[in-house]
């Protein structure tokens, strides 16, 4: 019926009522939609169209455009190789400070901007979502489709930087797309979680900058994890981002052996939010539309 | 294959207020409710944690043919939109169940989902997905969108930069040509000039030909009337009549009428901020000192009692014919110098005609009452008055049930007898 419609309308093609579905609208309780993959592709080409309305948005009327993708881990790792490398003397081991910075704040930049935005990804759109049925996790997932975009030219000059120290990292870097799918995955969870909270308590707005910031020093993007005395060590690589950040540095820049135990504990923590994120948005999508 | 396009059985919305009534809560707002329920919970004791309720829907049932046409009416807050919205899957019913098949469309609001920052043309495809198109279709049908539209020159233009009336005939364009088995229609002919009107009027009996199923809400009665066969009449969220649409609306406007009983205040169907309620509205005829009846061509006076007096008080009427049509619009924010602002006039307004130019009939006044800058108070229906036969000047007016509801002051040029 998809192809029927996609196809020019004739008289012959009226028929479209072939097997017009019948959908029940009745009180719902428990998990509905989200976790349906059906409703999801038959919404395939909005979840399209919403990346490409954010990447547009984001770089339409900005004078640097697609600069602004790098800027702001560069910004950030002239002053923490400044501070942090120099005056507090923090090791970054083999590598030069910035370069070690660098390759850890490439994913925080995408993990930390994605998170501010897809937390108020629903509120944004609020006539939308009061006004028309779509799956609503389109909106977080939006924001993050569009954040590859900035990731992957940040990456590109990531790995320019990394070539003109005369790193040339190893066969580790294949394992990046698995990184960033961790990172996306812990993203998605905690702004599908993050969001839905956003719809009924707008306190979240003035919580998530905060937690960010408090985030950005659990994860170990100014200092390296191996700073960190075990089993502390591995425990708290159940922040997703310890096992990304680490596995980034250890991807690119090729530091001898692989944190498999962080990025295994990661992986943990990030299954996890992503299940709790989509629980929670699966049982309060529902409800968007009358309180929103 | 059944032919029934939407089932309802008994469907029900319940909102519950409190809370969301200031649109959201804080989280310490539902955390001292939270405590405020634990003792109740544990030793069902304890302070009550009480919530308003608001039944915007009760045990609604019909069923609507594949190809038929309806036109919902009925107050405000009757529970039109909020039947559209539960079709529409926007919001999820309390109770009951409604059986939905074939693909819908909603027009619940032109141009939601329309960015201000990207291009017509950009837009097309993102609100074109929105309301479930798929992108060929869109590309199929994008030429004969824009045409629609006739925004040919603009589509690479920011929307932001179009005027109102473009936007909103480019988002009727993309909606118009979904060609869904259900369209869902909201008011949207409210907007856009008289031609545009025409138009999206046309396209939509035409969506109603071609054997859609459309369901259509407006206050404009003769525009349902037009397009639909059959009304259903919502009160209060419960169907209280579905009848052919000349039936439903003629008891629609009864039931207005008896509603403009002669204490306004206990009237519940009016919305507004409320620190002044309009008390009564009744029109008189001056020279006869009579209420409610109006010789055509005299002087009236309308006059409208209100609770409070608050500063910046203004009103607009609407007189509006017997078929539900608006004929004027009396608006006292549109100043004149023969104007005057009375401090001893007290919660009251009154407004003055010099010779009522209506045709005989029954009219009916709706008032939308200001101050302080804010609505205070929008009531459907406050006053019902009669024009009699009477003269303009100096000469006769046509008779009830004439063409028209408007006498004009004119002279002819003709050849002798």
């Amino acid at each position: 019926m998809e192809q029927m419609t996609a196809s020019k309308p004739s008289e012959e093609a009226a028929p479209v009522a072939a097997a017009p579905t019948t959908v029940r609208l009745e009180p719902t309780s428990g998990f509905s939609r989200v976790l349906s993959p059906r409703e999801l592709w038959r919404y395939r080409d909005l979840a399209l169209q919403i990346v490409v309305r954010d990447i547009t948005l984001r770089y339409r009327q900005t004078a640097l455009g697609a600069a602004w993708a790098i800027l702001q881990p560069v910004a950030f790792m002239i002053i923490f190789s400044v501070f942090f490398g120099r005056v507090a003397g923090v090791s970054s081991g083999d590598v030069p400070y910035a370069l070690f910075s660098l390759a850890a704040l490439v994913p925080w930049a995408f993990f930390s901007s994605a998170l501010l935005l897809g937390s108020e990804s629903l509120v944004m759109y609020k006539d939308l979502v009061s006004k028309i049925y779509f799956p609503r996790i389109f909106m977080p997932m939006g924001v993050i489709g569009a954040g590859f975009v900035d990731l992957g030219i940040s990456i590109a000059i990531l790995l320019v930087v990394v070539l003109v120290y005369g790193i040339v990292p190893s066969a580790a870097i294949l394992f990046l797309p698995f990184l960033i799918i961790l990172a996306a995955a812990a993203l998605l969870g905690a702004t599908a979680l993050l969001s839905a909270i956003n719809v009924r308590y707008r306190d979240v707005r003035y919580v998530v900058p905060f937690a960010v910031q408090m985030w950005l020093f659990i994860t170990p993007v100014v200092y390296s994890a191996s700073s960190i005395s075990q089993p502390w060590q591995t425990l708290s690589a159940i922040n997703p981002m310890a096992g990304v950040v680490e596995g980034f540095r250890w991807a690119v820049l090729d530091t001898g052996s692989p944190p498999w135990a962080l990025i295994g504990m990661s992986t943990l923590g990030a299954t996890l939010l992503l299940l709790i994120g989509l629980a929670y948005f699966d049982r309060v999508e529902r409800s968007f539309a009358d309180i929103i | 294959m059944s032919d029934v396009a939407i089932e309802l059985h008994e469907l029900g919305k319940r909102f519950r207020l409190g809370l969301s009534h200031q649109g959201y809560g804080t989280l310490r707002d539902s955390l001292v409710n939270g405590v405020k329920a634990v003792p109740k919970k544990l030793i069902g004791r304890g302070p009550e944690v009480e919530y308003d309720y608001l039944d915007a829907l009760r045990d609604v049932s019909f069923e609507v043919h594949r190809g038929e046409a309806i036109g919902l009416i009925g107050h405000n807050g009757a529970g039109k939109s909020t039947l559209l919205k539960v079709l529409s899957r926007i919001i999820e019913p309390s109770s009951g169940w409604a059986d939905v098949t074939g693909r819908v469309g909603s027009l619940l609001e032109v141009g939601t989902g329309f960015h201000p920052e990207l291009t017509g043309r950009e837009n097309v495809f993102l609100n074109g997905a929105i309301l479930g198109m798929r992108r060929a279709e869109i590309r199929a049908r994008f030429d004969e969108i824009a045409e629609f539209a006739d925004v040919d020159r603009f589509l690479d233009t920011p929307v932001k930069r179009y005027s109102s009336g473009m936007s909103v005939r480019l988002a009727f364009a993309v909606a118009a040509h979904l060609e869904p088995e259900i369209l869902l229609v909201d008011e949207v002919l409210a907007v856009g000039d008289a031609s545009f009107q025409r138009k999206s009027l046309a396209k939509m009996a035409e969506v109603a030909k071609a054997g859609s199923t459309v369901i259509f809400v407006s206050h404009n009665l003769a525009t349902i009337q037009a397009l639909c066969r059959r009304g259903i009449l919502l009160e209060r969220g419960a169907v209280l009549a579905d009848a052919p649409v000349d039936e439903a609306v003629s008891q629609y406007l009864r039931g207005l009428e008896r509603a403009a009983s002669d204490d306004l205040l206990v009237r519940k169907d009016r919305h507004g901020w409320k620190e002044s309620l309009v008390r009564k509205l009744a029109v008189y005829d001056v020279a006869s000192g009579e209420a409610d009846v109006v010789v055509g061509g005299r002087k009236a006076k309308i006059v409208i009692d209100c609770t409070e007096v608050l500063p910046m008080m203004d009103v607009r009427l609407t007189v509006v014919n017997s078929l539900g049509h608006p004929v004027a619009t009396l608006d006292s924010e549109l100043s004149s110098l023969s104007d005057v602002r009375d401090p001893e006039l007290g919660p009251r307004i009154e407004c003055e005609i010099d010779s009522l130019p209506l045709i005989p009939g029954r009219y009916r006044i709706d008032v939308v009452l200001r101050g302080r800058q804010e609505l205070q108070d929008n009531l459907q229906a406050a006053a019902y008055f009669d024009v009699e036969p009477g003269v303009l000047d100096g000469r006769p007016m046509p008779a009830m049930g004439a063409d028209g509801d408007v006498v004009l002051a004119h002279s002819w040029r003709l050849p002798p007898a």
